[in-house]
């Protein structure tokens, strides 16, 4: 196979027009699971921190089964269950069953997943806080509302950014796994490449390209952040 | 929940959990020498060494692990079965199981992955207990047997359970290619049976045993000492 025979395939063929609108979905799916994933995490993080007994168990149990379970089998388990509970939540409502969203599937599922891995990761980037930066708030009779977004949401995120840029990697990567329910991203536009052209090591190879350019440059990004915190950072802490 | 099921599948879930175990203890002995080799090459003052090895772990952990997959088992599968030689050869029983393929794909990643634990692990190592080594005459091989290694390997014990516990959740998918792991198990009641959520409940469990049983292993190792050496 020469090089005129790949660009060919790849461009004249129009392949790399489909791969490309994948890494796209991809991205999207990566963007709004990090998102929700984020919402979930900080909710675990003060349920663990400040929570009632029951909630603080209730919170440990989902970090830890969702941690020790592997992401395809739940990915499995919660596009099965997601969209079972909708079909009968849409039954009890007496309407006609309904064809999933594969967008909002991967987001939920993936976003669920993602808050047991960043709910760890935010409650220890709260606890690493001062405690004098709370104790001054409060002093100056902030509630409790107030505290949580004037004082300890800005001052964990320099703590939480290092872990939060590994989560971001990681689920790029798990995003992948979407693949296997069938919604259309970047290694479900390879694999329909390569099964119509039979360049099975070419396609595949050319979609994890893809994947390292998305991961090389988030971790650009995030290393440019996080030089941007670190100057505002006490260096003896 | 009906698990009336459970008896005419025992044997298939079984063999999946046999073959999860075997593709989890291959890939971390052979990934473990990897790891060892690629975080030497690291350190190592060779400037390709070094460059090679870092390449190396950058693309393996910059990529996802079903597409590495993907890539063994399809790409190069493919190709292979083009040699007619090979096609042929005494080999080709193995080369078409799905099995070796993810073997090698997570042997690559745990090189990669646990190089990196490896090499920060090895830079901790203080200065004073490798030139103490040196000064009793010991060689290169034996100052890293005796003292470089086995102290950089106490030092990220923590971490090492946590990298244990992510090659067990990565040898579930095995299943996408057709290899009957405990994964592949389920999905093999789950399109007999047309039952979803109790095969998969209980091959979670599973995992979920297996996690803790490798936690447990890992701690019951001896416990790593917070005392910071001056």
């Amino acid at each position: 196979m020469t090089i005129s025979d790949i660009s060919n395939l790849l461009f004249a063929e129009g392949w790399v027009q489909t791969l490309v609108q994948g890494a796209v979905k991809t991205l999207g799916i990566s963007l709004g699971a990090f998102a929700l994933g984020l919402c979930i995490g900080l909710l675990v993080a003060l349920a663990k921190l400040r929570g009632p007994r029951w909630l603080v168990a209730c919170a440990n149990c989902y970090t830890t089964l969702y941690r020790a379970v592997p992401e395809l089998l739940l990915i499995l388990l919660l596009y099965y269950a997601g969209t079972d509970l909708l079909n009968l939540a849409m039954a009890a409502m007496g309407r006609p069953s309904v064809e999933v969203n594969g967008f909002m599937a991967a987001v939920v599922v993936l976003g669920i997943v993602q808050g047991a891995y960043s709910g760890e990761v935010i409650r220890g980037a709260i606890e690493a806080i001062p405690p004098g930066l709370v104790e001054a708030g409060r002093a100056y009779g902030m509630s409790r509302a107030k505290l949580l977004s004037r004082i300890i949401l800005p001052c964990m995120l320099p703590f939480a950014i290092a872990g939060l840029s590994n989560l971001w990697l990681v689920l790029v990567k798990d995003s992948a796994l979407i693949s296997v329910v069938g919604y259309s991203e970047l290694l479900t536009a390879g694999r329909q490449a390569a099964a119509t052209t039979k360049h099975y090591l070419l396609f595949y190879l050319a979609v994890a390209a893809f994947y390292y350019v998305i991961t090389l440059i988030s971790s650009m990004v995030f290393r440019k952040f996080e030089s941007g915190f670190e100057r505002w950072m006490p260096r003896n802490v | 929940m009906d698990l009336s099921w459970l008896n005419n599948f025992s044997t298939e879930l079984l063999r999946g959990a046999g073959l999860t175990v075997q593709l989890l203890l291959i890939s971390a002995g052979f990934g473990f020498v990897l790891a060892i080799a690629v975080a030497l090459g690291r350190l190592s003052n060779n400037v390709v060494l070094a460059n090679a090895s870092r390449c190396f772990s950058s693309v393996i952990r910059g990529t996802p692990l079903l597409v590495q997959i993907y890539i063994l088992y399809y790409g190069v599968g493919s190709v292979l079965a083009g040699f007619p030689l090979i096609r042929g050869g005494v080999l080709w029983p193995y080369l078409r199981e799905g099995f070796w393929y993810v073997a090698l794909a997570l042997t690559l990643s745990v090189g990669a992955y646990v190089g990196e634990v490896l090499r920060s692990g090895l830079r901790a190592v203080p200065k004073g207990e490798l030139e103490a080594a040196r000064a009793y005459g010991m060689r290169r091989g034996q100052i890293l047997r005796r003292v470089w290694l086995p102290r950089a390997l106490q030092m990220v014990r923590p971490t090492l359970a946590g990298e244990s516990v992510m090659l067990l959740k990565s040898t579930a998918l095995a299943s996408t290619v057709a290899v009957t792991d405990l994964l592949g198990a389920a999905n093999i009641v789950r399109s007999q049976t047309l039952r979803v959520y109790e095969p998969l409940l209980l091959v979670a469990i599973t995992y979920i045993v297996l996690a803790l049983i490798i936690e447990k292993s890992f701690k019951a190792m001896g416990t790593t000492s917070q005392r910071r050496v001056q």
